[in-house]
């Protein structure tokens, strides 16, 4: 039997949920968070896109960028507290270098750029760096007993893996400003060849583009030092002992089968995987139930053999996505010895306030056991 | 075709296809992702970056936007050696890493080239009906559409922002071009869908059609479903039990249905049945596709 998630995250201070798309991320994150703080911990869960009925499930008009108290009542009496905040990458990313900024001049410099308005949202990574760096800062800053990160919905699971050191060799642009500039020992270096290749390049983006792009490297280039050194702390936190992931994933095929491709990739850079989440699994009826509603049987209960029918038609359905769901499960147990996995039953209805937040969470971590 | 993760945008694209095709239509879906995915569907091997037809009438390309660079730029420049220095260099990469919009415009710029009536690939390729591109989820959505008109802001001048143009202009051409949402009748990706719709507005791009996916069938009426569950209350049975979790899961998505509907009016909303099947495959697709016709 393995443990409950209460026991893998104990002694954990930060708790990264990722996986793909459409699994039900954000509501086990939040599932997560409060569940632990009703075991007395103080929480906060950082969240990327809820949907209103969970925002308004904490209790919440809107979520920001600074962590916001969430009301626990009876979930409460533990002497926990939960904390909730909403990602936003750009007002992140002007915190980054209002940081690293030395002075008003070369912040604003930074700010104005043209490129610098349209990366800060949009540059690959960038929103994933941005989770990071947040979860960084309230790790440092506050007292939290536990942070519970929801990851963005990217188009590949993995992305935020390699964010920090995308987004910093992006920033450095090194290969960029060799050929922004191509003076002195840079153009050495670079060759006679290169003369060429920069006048091909300038040919088909046309120059005004280069020379933003040369003045958004050259408003960088002061802030450089401190970007990077705090990005490798925050890669740090990564695969830090205080850190475990949770791999969330729903049974269909697709997303088990990234749910493997991102247990491997997080055990081959030596991230602690502490356990996986496959949301939304179909059964077959309760427990102890009779395995088949005979006809007969059921004939006799509703009196009528078309309903019947369409009612025997139903469980065959059901059956097909339930026999689906025990296959994948079952793969993805085998390919992933050691790992605890947790199902949590398909649910009739969206979750849509703490207690319904708390029933997700018992199939994780029973009260009893808390 | 775009929508929010996990609703079944490939499928959905795949099912136009096959619809497409079957009205006679030469018709090609222009997947635009690290993993192509609707080779497995059509139980083929993966197709990669080559036209490919998978079905009478119906081809596919799978477009990784990081690889197709080299392509991109033998189209752009007239000459292939320089096309192949620049690519060489890396240079043309790490720009398109730095400029916001550029890889989006260099995969929507393979999904222009195949809708020309005179196509610029070197192999002497076909001119397609229909061209289904498949788009990144949303959240990255909006900003694949927006991304022509803003790397033309970025650049101001030069060959990639006339590109750049170029594709505005046809995306934003209500007669030739348009938008499918695909979602699924569940609370957050409805909510996604009138963001999605409302934003469309503002980039004038044109909303086409939405498409509810994965819809429960309704096969008891209130009356049925109370018998059933008095019968439930009676005697444990599975049966009764998946037949009352059907019939619940049914009403919760007509009542998101009938928010959408009261959300986005004006364009057709397609019902698309869930698929009760172990794999989706071709007989899934193709049910789909009759429903679509």
């Amino acid at each position: 039997m393995s443990p409950h998630l209460d026991a893998i995250l104990a002694g954990r201070s930060i708790c990264i949920c990722a996986g793909s798309g459409g699994v039900g991320k954000t509501t086990t994150a939040a599932a997560v968070a409060v569940a632990m703080a009703a075991r007395g911990l103080k929480v906060a869960v950082l969240t990327i896109d809820p949907a209103r009925r969970l925002a308004d499930s904490l209790g919440l008009d809107e979520l920001g960028n600074v962590p916001v108290r969430v009301e626990l009542g009876e979930h409460g009496r533990g002497g926990g507290e939960l904390w909730a905040t909403m990602l936003d990458a750009k007002a992140t990313f002007d915190e980054v270098i209002d940081r690293y900024a030395t002075d008003e001049k070369a912040r604003q410099r930074v700010l104005d750029n043209r490129i610098y308005q349209q990366i800060s949202g949009a540059l690959a990574g960038s929103q994933e760096y941005m989770a990071m760096e947040k979860l960084y800062e309230l790790d440092e800053e506050d007292d939290f007993d536990l942070l519970v990160l929801d990851t963005p919905p990217s188009r590949n699971a993995l992305d935020f893996l390699d964010a920090p050191r995308r987004v910093t060799q992006f920033v450095e642009g090194r290969a960029m400003r060799l050929f922004i500039r191509p003076t002195g020992f840079g153009a050495r270096i670079a060759g006679r060849g290169f003369s060429v290749v920069s006048a091909v390049l300038r040919r088909v983006t046309g120059g005004d583009l280069i020379a933003d792009l040369s003045e958004f490297f050259s408003a960088m280039a002061g802030l450089l030092s401190g970007f990077r050194d705090r990005a490798e702390r925050v890669e740090g936190l990564l695969g830090d002992e205080r850190t475990t992931f949770l791999v969330v994933t729903s049974p269909a095929g697709e997303p088990i089968e990234e749910a493997g491709y991102l247990r491997g990739k997080l055990a081959e850079g030596d991230f602690p995987l502490g356990a996986m989440v496959v949301n939304r699994v179909h059964t077959t009826g309760a427990p102890g139930a009779p395995e088949e509603g005979s006809r007969e049987a059921l004939t006799g209960l509703l009196g009528d053999e078309d309903l019947v029918a369409r009612v025997l038609a139903a469980h065959a359905d059901r059956g097909v996505l339930a026999d689906r769901d025990r296959t994948n499960i079952e793969a993805l147990r085998a390919a992933s010895p050691g790992v605890p996995v947790f199902e949590v039953p398909e649910l009739s209805d969206e979750i849509h306030d703490l207690d319904g937040l708390r029933a997700f969470a018992r199939m994780l971590m029973p009260d009893d056991a808390g | 075709m775009t929508g929010k993760g996990g609703v079944g945008k490939t499928t959905v694209s795949y099912a136009l296809g096959l619809a497409a095709a079957a009205a006679g239509k030469r018709s090609i879906v222009c997947e635009i992702a690290r993993q192509e995915h609707g080779s497995a569907l059509f139980g083929r091997d993966p197709i990669g970056f080559n036209e490919t037809e998978l079905t009478d009438g119906l081809w596919a390309i799978s477009i990784d936007p990081d690889k197709m660079v080299r392509e991109y730029l033998e189209v752009l420049l007239p000459v292939r050696a320089m096309a192949s220095l620049l690519y060489r260099s890396n240079l043309f990469a790490y720009l398109a890493a730095a400029t916001p919009g550029l890889r989006e415009v260099v995969s929507i710029g393979k999904a222009y080239e195949l809708t020309l009536d005179v196509r610029r690939s070197p192999d002497g390729a076909g001119t397609y009906d229909l061209v289904i591109v498949d788009a990144p989820a949303t959240g990255h959505g909006i900003g694949f559409l927006e991304a022509p008109g803003t790397f033309r802001r970025i650049a101001k001048g030069g060959p990639l922002a006339d590109q750049a143009s170029r594709i505005e202009r046809m995306i934003t051409d209500r007669e030739r071009s348009g938008v499918g949402i695909v979602a699924t009748a569940e609370e957050m990706a409805v909510n996604e869908t009138a963001e999605l719709a409302e934003g469309l507005e503002e980039t004038g791009v044109a909303l086409e059609e939405v498409f509810v996916n994965g819809l429960f069938p309704e096969r008891f009426s209130d009356a049925e479903l109370e018998r059933i569950r008095t019968a439930r209350e009676q005697r444990p049975s599975a049966a009764l039990d998946a037949a009352i979790a059907e019939a619940e899961r049914a009403q919760t998505q007509q009542i998101e249905l009938e928010r959408l509907r009261g959300i986005v009016t004006g364009v057709p909303i397609d019902e698309l049945p869930f698929l009760f099947a172990a794999e989706l495959g071709v007989e899934q697709l193709r049910r789909i596709a009759s429903v679509l016709s």
